[in-house]
Order: structure tokens, then C-alpha cells, then sequence
């Protein structure tokens, strides 16, 4: 099948699920048993109040839950009709706890015939939603230039993590021209696996993580983005504009929760030939995770102890003794 | 040493042992990567049939990073037993696979031979095996260990349960817990992936299973898989550790690239052994994977499944208590698709028996390589028919931090239950206590969560 028709589906199938789960969404609070279905939605309720009304993007697992299995009690498992009221309840209360599918019975030793095709479903959209584009609208929001690895397309992309981690030419060139030298801080962004994650998550991060560095007074070079990056770009780019540290925003691998999950990996004086537990990151950016306003504000401050130790990764460990 | 052959008229010459090896391997993506792959899968046939000549003193005499360079080299090296090298230095890689497929040749003979066999031995040999050589092979080798509970008895497969949260969120992990549990999973270890590498919060993470084991005398194992210093510290802080865990390499230089060396890794076992809650003997919990040493850039042009048989020789010097391959989570640069990933799997399993040491598998693929969950389940099978001594599995096998999937709790249980086998024995024990399993297998009430919640 083509990749447009598969996204097109897959679009008509989100919308579809999207529509019905807003409707479950707004049920009252009392019918747990239908609430506790969107374990997704309460998991992050005490960080993000606002999940509940912020309509989610395609691509987003959250919507993808269906509540066929979870309707039924399950009878397996007690017998008397309070038991088994009580039983619901504990079992909500865990998913209520996490973003894992626990508690999703079983049939035999088999998970149930929804839960399986759910997984295969959020699996699909997964695979449909590695690479992508950012929109050039962000880019120009924030005012990024953007520049290119040595990659030339996605298959490249994946089979050579190497060119990857490499500008081409030119872009090196660009970077030179454009970029202020020797900065404090260089700010670089990349789509990486997903561009998904970019363009949620992008904005909220930096304008906080540029806040946050601005009230620590530190200097800030010219942020750029890469288009099809790896983390040890930053090497490189290490070595052209000389900063005392890099942090670069990628798009993670997506998941099957989330596909929009962005990644900061930081380095003190990333330079070619730097080790990889030298690297810092703080994962799991989005807004099921770590929401990106506040990874923003940590980002600043992470940064700051970067400096002072002048160290990063487990050369920071080791110094912070 | 010869290094030429001809084949359907055509002379193929290999230009040393490196590429011979590098050559024979099944087509592997990262391979190609970092060039060292046979051109065309003739020449890769011919290199097999170079290599089935080639002597084992030959390869202990030509050695792929000589030890003045490589710790790893050196610890390989010193850990050979030179009377059973002795007997065997005069045969050839065929005769060593036909040696080990011998039908008088058991669990005993090939831990014999494991000790005089250097880990780039054990690579050659596996690289003349086809599929079911290697799950026939590694089904003869029964290596038990012991932390708290002793496993990888014949007959069962233990599993890591592996209840990641995106945030460390204690309750969220203890939710995926109560799940994985009411499933009969967690023999091996309780085993959590941080998303914050701070020794507070391994510290956290540490108390919180330690107690909860303790409350439901729960026998079996906790680790969380942080960093080696940062485990170190906590441990330091007072914090119950059964066993120490570590992501290792096959080279000094990718090893140092993960913040690692052969000296720290003692230091953590000693600290293990001396204020580690574990009873040990074994104590020591390491990862690996095809493609890592790549990945660091530390390849010293070796292909990756050489690479990673030195993963194995490092391993054995530390008497893990558990070992095991990521092998689908590299991504598709080393491992490109299903097949690859599936030979992986049984080539890693194979050589980490033949080093005679406690070798599980992270059965598990990310969502940019060409595979799906139906593929991970053929390699479980084929797994199980190779007496793996335990497998990773996580909530409906989507891990929900590290964002890619592995083996389920369903498919333990429906593995264990299609082989006839069981949980470890100390386990399984406990097990049945609780109401979880009945009559060898899943009871009714299994896979409840709410059992735990009282």
C-alpha cells in the first residue's frame, strides 16, 4: 500500500476514535468505570489540567483507547456482585497511575481481541509516524534558520547514523557565517526520529529554556535548526562556533504512547572524538511526560551546574564528588 | 594460516583473520555500516568455508586486538584454562561445531570446552551454525545462578520484570508491578529502567521494590539500571541493592565511551558483595547488544557479532547473575529488519552459553525497524526451544519509557505454558502460595493486579 493512502486511513481512523473519545472525556466523574478508560488522559491530570480540554493531535495514542474490554467486569476473577465492584475500583485506580496497559485481562494465557488490536493499531501509527516534516511556520516563528546534514533521505537516514551526524557543506558553511562565536550556551534543534516531536514541543521548550537561561544571565549563541540530525551533530557543530556547551532538541524514536516525545541531550565543549557518557539527557519531553515548560526551566538550570563544574555526564558525577 | 578458497571457479583471497570473520557473518545491516561485510553472498559463503579451516590456535595466535592494546583482550585472554585449550588448540572451527553438535556431547563436555575457548573462538564457530544449530546447541547448556533465588533450572524460563514509568513515578512503577506479578513474571529480577539517572531518584526506586518485595516475600531480585556510579552511591547512601547493574561492550574503547572500565566493574562487585542486599554468589547484572561498539565508534574494523562475543568473555570474568542481549533495540543500522534481529537473538543466546554464563534476551524491536510483535513472538519460540535462561517482558510488551516493545506478561505465561515449562522453582513455590499459579500454570485468578492490593 502507499505511504499517502496508509496516512490517510489512519487520519480517517483518529478522527473517528478522536470524536468518541471527546464525548467520553466530558462523561461525569462518578462513572469511573468509562473514566478509567482514558488512564492515558488521568495518568496526567495533577501535571496538566488542561489535557482534558486541549483537543490532542493525530498521531497521539491517548485516542486510540478503546473501552470494549474494560466495560465488562471482570468475571474471572471474584464472584460475589461487591467483590467484584470493589475489584473495578482498585483495578482503576491503578491505571489511573500509569500510562502502561496493565489490567487488560486476558483470554486464556492471550491478551483479549480488542486489547491485541489495539496494541497493533498504536503500533501502525508508531511506524506512520517516524520522520516526517516540520513545518517551516514553526521555524520561522522562532526564527531558526535551517541547515542539513550529510543525509540524503530517510532510508539513508536510517542506515547511516554516521552521515547523520554530520552538516554538509554548505550547511557548515552557513552555520559559520550566521551563528555568533563562542557563546555560552548553542541551542540547536532537529526532527531526528520524529518531527511530531518538534512541532509540539519545540516552542514551549525553548522560549522557557531561553527564560530560564536569560534569568541566570547566561550567554546565548544563534539557535539553528538541522534537518535530519543524530545527537552527535552536535560535535561538530562543537568544533565550528566553539560554545562552552551544546544542547540539542531531537525528535525521539516515537512510541507507542507517545509519538511526539522530544529528547535534550547537553554536552560540556562537545567537540569530534567526544564520548558518549560525556552526554547528558533528559528524555521523555511531552505532555504526558515531563511537560516541556517546566523541561525548559530544568534545561536552564542543569545547564548552569554544567557550567560551574565544567563538566557533563559522568565527568559531572565524578567531579561533583 | 590459510585465507583462500575456491568456489564455483571463482578465487576468493581474504586479506587476514579480521576480514575472514568479518566476511562469514549472516548479512547483518551494521556490517555493512561499518564496511566490513562480504560483498556478495558467494563471497560470504566462501569466507564460512576459509574459516571452517582455520585452526583455533590460529585464532588465539592472530588476535583481533592484541591485549597490550584492549583490556577486554586481556581479561579474555588470562581467563583460558590452558589444559583444555591444550586439547583442542589442534582442531578446526568445523570440527569445534561438530564437536558441540555431537550427540554424546552434553551440558558437562561443552563447559568444558567453554573454558578453553576464547569468546572470538566462540564467534567463529556460530558463524558456520545455521538457525537450529543454535537453539539445538545452546538447549544442551543448563546454566543455573544464584542472588536471592537460584534460576535457570531445565524446564523454565525466568523473566526481568520490567515496570518502567515515564516519569519514575513510584506508584505508576508499582502498578505495572502488581500487573507483571499477577502474571507469574519476575523471577530473574525486578528490574527498572530510570528516566532520571540521579542517585535520588535510584535511591527511590531501590526502596520502593525492596519494600515491596519485603511486604509480599516476594522471592527474587531488585535492580534499578542506572548508571554503575550512580548505583554505586546509592548503594553507599544505604540503599538496598540485590545486584549492580551495568550496559557493557566488547572493547576498552566503547566500554570507556559508556563511562565504564574492567576496574570499576570489580569495585562494584566487591561493593555488592560487601554492602549489596543480595545473597548472592552472583551479584552482577550486565546488558549488551549487537552494534554498540559501532555506535561508540570503537569497533577496531571487527564485525559486530565478534564484537559482541567479547561482550560475553568480559561478562564471565565478573560472575553475573544475569546477563542479557537488547538484541531488537539498536535500531535498524545494525539490525535492519525481523530476520536479522531473529538470527541475532539465537547467535547472542548461543555464545553467551558457550561462555558458560546466565544468558537471557531482551526480546524486543523499536518502531523505525521493519519488524512487529508477531516477529518478536516467533524469536520467543524459538527462544524457549533453546532453553534461554530468561526473558525481559513489560506491560503488554510496550515499555512505556524506553518507547519500544518487547515480550509481554501474556506471552511469558503462554510460552512457559506451550513448552511445558514453569517459573524457577523457588518461584513458582511462592507463586502457587499466592493463588497465582495452579497445577504448574496460570490459576483463574491470575493476572489480577487487585491480588496485591489489599
Amino acid at each position: 500500500m502507499n505511504e499517502q493512502l496508509i496516512e490517510k486511513i489512519t487520519k480517517m481512523v483518529v478522527e473517528k476514535l478522536q470524536s468518541k473519545n471527546l464525548k467520553i472525556v466530558d462523561l461525569p466523574k462518578e462513572n469511573e468505570q468509562m473514566a478509567v478508560t482514558l488512564f492515558q488522559e488521568t495518568a496526567g491530570e495533577n501535571r496538566i489540567p488542561e489535557e482534558k480540554v486541549i483537543p490532542t493531535p493525530l498521531g497521539d495514542v491517548k485516542f486510540f483507547k478503546t473501552t470494549v474490554e474494560e466495560k465488562k467486569p471482570n468475571n474471572i476473577l471474584l464472584r460475589t456482585p461487591t467483590k467484584e465492584d470493589k475489584n473495578d475500583d482498585t483495578l482503576a485506580e491503578l491505571r489511573k497511575k500509569t500510562p502502561a496497559r496493565i489490567a487488560v485481562g486476558r483470554a486464556g494465557s492471550r491478551p483479549k481481541t480488542s486489547t491485541w488490536l489495539q496494541f497493533r493499531f498504536d503500533h501502525a501509527a508508531a511506524v506512520d509516524a517516524v520522520y516526517g516534516e516540520v513545518p517551516q511556520e514553526i521555524l520561522n516563528r522562532l526564527g531558526f534558520f535551517q541547515v542539513h546534514s550529510r543525509v540524503m533521505d530517510k532510508e539513508e537516514y536510517i542506515r547511516r547514523p554516521d552521515l547523520g551526524r554530520r552538516l554538509c557543506d554548505e550547511s557548515k558553511k552557513i552555520v559559520k557565517d550566521k551563528c555568533k562565536h563562542s557563546p555560552t550556551v548553542q541551542i540547536v534543534a532537529s526532527n531526528g526520529l520524529s518531527a511530531k516531536a518538534i512541532e509540539e514541543n519545540l516552542e514551549d521548550v525553548f522560549l522557557s529554556l531561553v527564560q530560564s537561561l536569560k534569568n541566570l544571565s547566561i550567554d546565548i549563541g544563534t539557535t539553528f535548526y538541522v534537518d535530519k540530525g543524530r545527537v552527535a551533530l552536535m560535535d561538530e557543530i562543537g568544533e565550528i562556533l566553539q560554545p562552552e556547551v551544546v544542547i540539542i532538541l531531537i525528535g525521539e524514536r516515537p512510541g507507542l504512547v507517545s509519538a511526539e516525545s522530544l529528547s535534550a541531550y547537553i554536552c560540556y565543549k562537545p567537540r569530534i572524538g567526544t564520548i558518549e557518557a560525556d552526554r547528558m539527557v533528559v528524555s521523555n519531553i511531552h505532555k504526558g511526560g515531563i511537560p516541556p515548560v517546566e523541561a525548559g526551566a530544568y534545561l536552564g538550570t542543569l545547564i548552569q551546574k554544567i557550567l560551574k563544574y565544567e563538566a557533563s555526564g559522568v565527568s559531572l558525577v565524578k567531579k561533583e564528588g | 594460516m590459510n585465507l583462500h578458497t575456491i568456489l564455483g571457479g571463482i578465487r576468493y583471497t581474504f586479506a587476514d583473520l579480521k576480514e575472514v570473520m568479518a566476511k562469514a557473518n549472516e548479512e547483518k545491516s551494521g556490517d555493512r555500516l561499518a564496511g566490513v561485510a562480504a560483498e556478495t553472498v558467494q563471497e560470504r559463503i566462501a569466507a564460512k568455508v576459509v574459516l571452517s579451516e582455520i585452526l583455533l590456535s590460529d585464532i588465539r595466535n592472530n588476535p583481533l586486538i592484541p591485549i597490550e592494546e584492549d583490556e577486554v583482550s586481556q581479561i579474555i585472554e588470562g581467563d583460558i584454562n590452558e589444559i583444555i585449550y591444550g586439547e583442542m588448540k589442534n582442531w578446526s572451527v568445523a570440527e569445534l561445531r561438530e564437536y558441540i553438535l555431537r550427540n554424546d556431547v552434553g551440558d558437562r563436555e561443552l563447559k568444558r570446552i567453554s573454558r578453553g575457548l576464547t569468546s572470538e573462538m566462540i564467534a567463529a564457530v556460530t558463524k558456520l551454525m545455521s538457525n537450529l544449530d543454535l537453539v539445538h546447541a545452546a538447549n544442551k547448556v543448563v546454566i543455573l545462578s544464584t542472588c536471592n533465588i537460584t534460576i535457570g533450572q531445565k524446564g523454565t524460563i525466568a523473566s526481568r520484570l520490567q515496570p518502567n514509568h515515564p516519569t519514575d513515578n513510584v506508584d505508576g512503577m508499582i502498578a505495572s508491578l502488581k500487573d507483571g506479578l499477577s502474571y507469574g513474571i519476575g523471577d530473574a529480577v525486578i528490574g527498572i529502567n530510570p528516566v532520571d539517572d540521579s542517585v535520588e531518584s535510584v535511591k527511590r526506586l531501590l526502596h520502593a521494590t525492596k519494600d515491596f518485595i519485603h511486604e509480599w516475600e516476594i522471592p527474587t531480585q531488585n535492580c534499578v539500571l542506572a548508571h554503575v556510579t550512580t548505583q554505586m552511591k546509592a548503594i553507599r547512601q544505604g540503599a538496598p541493592a540485590d545486584m549492580i547493574f551495568q550496559s557493557i561492550a566488547g572493547t576498552e574503547k566503547a566500554n570507556r565511551s559508556f563511562g565504564i572500565t574492567a576496574e570499576l566493574i570489580a569495585e562494584a562487585r566487591e561493593l555488592a558483595l560487601k554492602q549489596g542486599t543480595g545473597s548472592g554468589p552472583q551479584v552482577m547484572y550486565f546488558e549488551t547488544g549487537q552494534g554498540s561498539e559501532l555506535s561508540a565508534e570503537a569497533h577496531h574494523g571487527i564485525d559486530q557479532l565478534t564484537l559482541e562475543s567479547r561482550n560475553y568473555g568480559f561478562a564471565r570474568h565478573f560472575d553475573p547473575f544475569i546477563v542479557n542481549t537488547v538484541v531488537g533495540f539498536i535500531g535498524p543500522e545494525y539490525l535492519y529488519n525481523s530476520k536479522q534481529v531473529i538470527r541475532a537473538g539465537l547467535e547472542d543466546h548461543f555464545m553467551g552459553k558457550m561462555h558458560g554464563i546466565p544468558m537471557g534476551v531482551d526480546i524486543c524491536y523499536t518502531n523505525h525497524i521493519k519488524a512487529d510483535q508477531n516477529d518478536i513472538e516467533d524469536l520467543g519460540v524459538l527462544l524457549s526451544a533453546a532453553g534461554v535462561n530468561f526473558i525481559i517482558a513489560a506491560p503488554m510488551g510496550d515499555d512505556v519509557m524506553l518507547n519500544y516493545q518487547s515480550m509481554s506478561f501474556h506471552d511469558v505465561a503462554t510460552l512457559l505454558q506451550t513448552f511445558g515449562k514453569t517459573p524457577a522453582p523457588e518461584y513458582l513455590k511462592w507463586l502457587e502460595k499466592i493463588g497465582i499459579y495452579e497445577n504448574g500454570r496460570l490459576s483463574p485468578r491470575a493476572g489480577d493486579p487487585a491480588i496485591f492490593s489489599r
